[in-house]
């Protein structure tokens, strides 16, 4: 037998597959960082380049960004999977759909998330914010990218199956996004005022460990409904 | 179980809104097949040896393996408050084909979708090896290869990266070499190419592909001769044949008459068992 085909190995796959196809659109790939990028420095241009206003500001403008462009960025988790009938395929295999749809939201985050936290402290540098607060920043967004990649997909995976679900999916997402963005920019702000942060960063952490578990079970329900 | 179709018809009363599915709460109390209820086994320990039993027939080749079948029982499909059939029973073993007939909007592609779990049935029940799909669904799954009106392929990708995902998906890979299985469908010199490049024919073919990738029991294809040209169809059948003389079984719609040699064929006319029937 040429070998059965294990778990891990169509988690591996899935990733490798979804990774492989959005570096065949390099164009689209730089999307989200460059509106990231794009929204940030309109703040200066707009509420004037005081250093200190932008210092307080800053990291609210920083986190409201990143919200927004991971959203941005959801409609290409499931959206042409479900078009073509992958989707279908992913769900008729015999292998659980959450853990696939897990190995989805990784591929994603690695795609529109981790390029945020690493061009993040160079946005922060432009809005005045203290070197003390920069780690906080990566370790804020590094927490709270991945939350707002896993709840995002489930309302992908419940509004894919919509001609225009776009904004419903922004009603849908961003209030449940509210609690990222209140630690999460909480914590660079009392990162700038030299205050403790563990707090906070705990409480991102836990948002973490909550999606990571929950979210992908009600993703492939999500996902379930969409196709039938 | 002998063939029912167009068994009674009662339990016409519309159950609201069935195309909402709730896989989690697909089971069911099955209250319209009795004589069948007798003959399940309802303890869990019987699930792996029903699975044991398709991985061998899977296996060696030899068909015939007892035990494995798939039923459909009683069931009902309602979309947008029409009943697009109601009462359709039948029954596969291993070596057999069901044909799907009807009129275009007769629900032949909901059936499919039925069987595969895609869709919930306002009525009725799938089952495998004598179990209601829903129980033993991991197992069934991995017996199960769809293809429906999309091909499920990805345009960036090449033919053999397609096929080697799709191998990733399903519990046991074919011994045969991913190449030699798009010879088999004329894709010679279009293995890395992207399919989005390639024909609507051509995206057929590797979609079929698929289904010698793994070495699942039962086929369950929607319209599987579209866009084929005639040799592509006696080819499709020369591999229906070997699939099914090998003990797989193949549900499929076609409006194409098909020569399946000496394959048992049944036919399931849903025109019949519609509105009127």
């Amino acid at each position: 037998m040429k070998g059965d085909t294990s778990l891990r190995g169509a988690f591996v796959a899935m990733l490798r597959r979804d990774l492989t196809l959005a570096f065949r659109h390099r164009g689209e790939l730089a999307n989200p960082l460059l509106f990231f990028v794009i929204v940030v420095s309109l703040f200066p241009l707009g509420v004037g380049p005081a250093p200190t206003m932008l210092a307080t500001i800053g990291p609210g403008i920083i986190w409201v960004a990143a919200l927004l462009a991971a959203m941005l960025a959801l409609d290409a988790m499931f959206r042409s999977d479900f078009a073509d009938g992958s989707l279908e395929q992913v769900a008729l295999s015999h292998h659980p759909l959450s853990v696939l749809v897990l190995a989805k939201v990784l591929a994603h985050w690695l795609i529109t998330g981790l390029p945020l936290i690493m061009i993040a402290p160079l946005l922060g540098r432009m809005l005045y914010l203290p070197d003390g607060a920069m780690p906080i920043l990566a370790a804020s967004l590094a927490l709270g990218t991945p939350v707002l990649s896993l709840i995002g997909a489930i309302g992908m995976g419940l509004t894919v199956g919509l001609k225009r679900g776009g904004v419903l999916l922004s009603l849908l997402v961003l209030p449940l996004y509210t609690p990222v963005l209140i630690f999460g920019a909480l914590a660079v702000n009392d990162a700038a005022a030299g205050l403790n942060v563990t707090g906070h960063l705990y409480f991102l952490a836990a948002l973490l460990a909550l999606s990571a578990t929950l979210s992908p079970l009600a993703t492939a329900a999500a996902v379930r409904i969409s196709i039938a | 179980m002998d063939d029912r179709i167009g068994a009674e018809s009662t339990h016409r009363h519309a159950r609201a809104s069935p195309s909402i599915g709730r896989p989690w709460n697909y089971p069911r109390k099955i209250t319209y097949f009795a004589p069948m209820l007798e003959t399940v086994d309802r303890s869990d320990t019987r699930a792996p040896s029903v699975a044991a039993l398709g991985r061998g027939a899977a296996a060696s080749g030899t068909g015939g393996a007892r035990g494995v079948s798939l039923d459909a029982s009683n069931l009902e499909c309602i979309r947008d408050d029409r009943v697009l059939f109601s009462g359709l029973s039948f029954s596969a073993r291993p070596g057999e084909v069901v044909q799907i007939e009807g009129h275009n909007g007769s629900g032949k592609t909901s059936l499919l979708r039925i069987l595969c779990g895609l869709l919930l049935p306002s009525q009725g029940d799938v089952l495998w090896c004598g179990q209601p799909v829903e129980r033993v669904r991991a197992d069934f799954l991995g017996e199960l290869s769809y293809l429906g009106h999309h091909n499920g392929i990805k345009g960036d990708l090449s033919a053999l990266e397609n096929l080697h995902f799709a191998a990733t998906l399903s519990p046991r890979r074919a011994e045969t070499d991913a190449h030699a299985i798009l010879a088999r469908f004329t894709l010679r010199g279009f293995e890395d190419v992207p399919c989005r490049t390639l024909s609507a024919g051509q995206n057929r073919r590797v979609g079929l592909a698929r289904l010698l990738m793994t070495r699942s029991l039962l086929w369950v294809l929607d319209e599987p001769f579209s866009a084929l040209d005639r040799k592509g169809m006696r080819d499709l059948e020369t591999i229906f044949e070997e699939h099914v003389g090998n003990g797989g079984m193949i549900v499929l719609t076609t409006h194409q008459p098909i020569e399946m040699g000496q394959c048992k064929v049944q036919y399931l006319d849903l025109a019949e068992l519609g509105e009127k029937g």
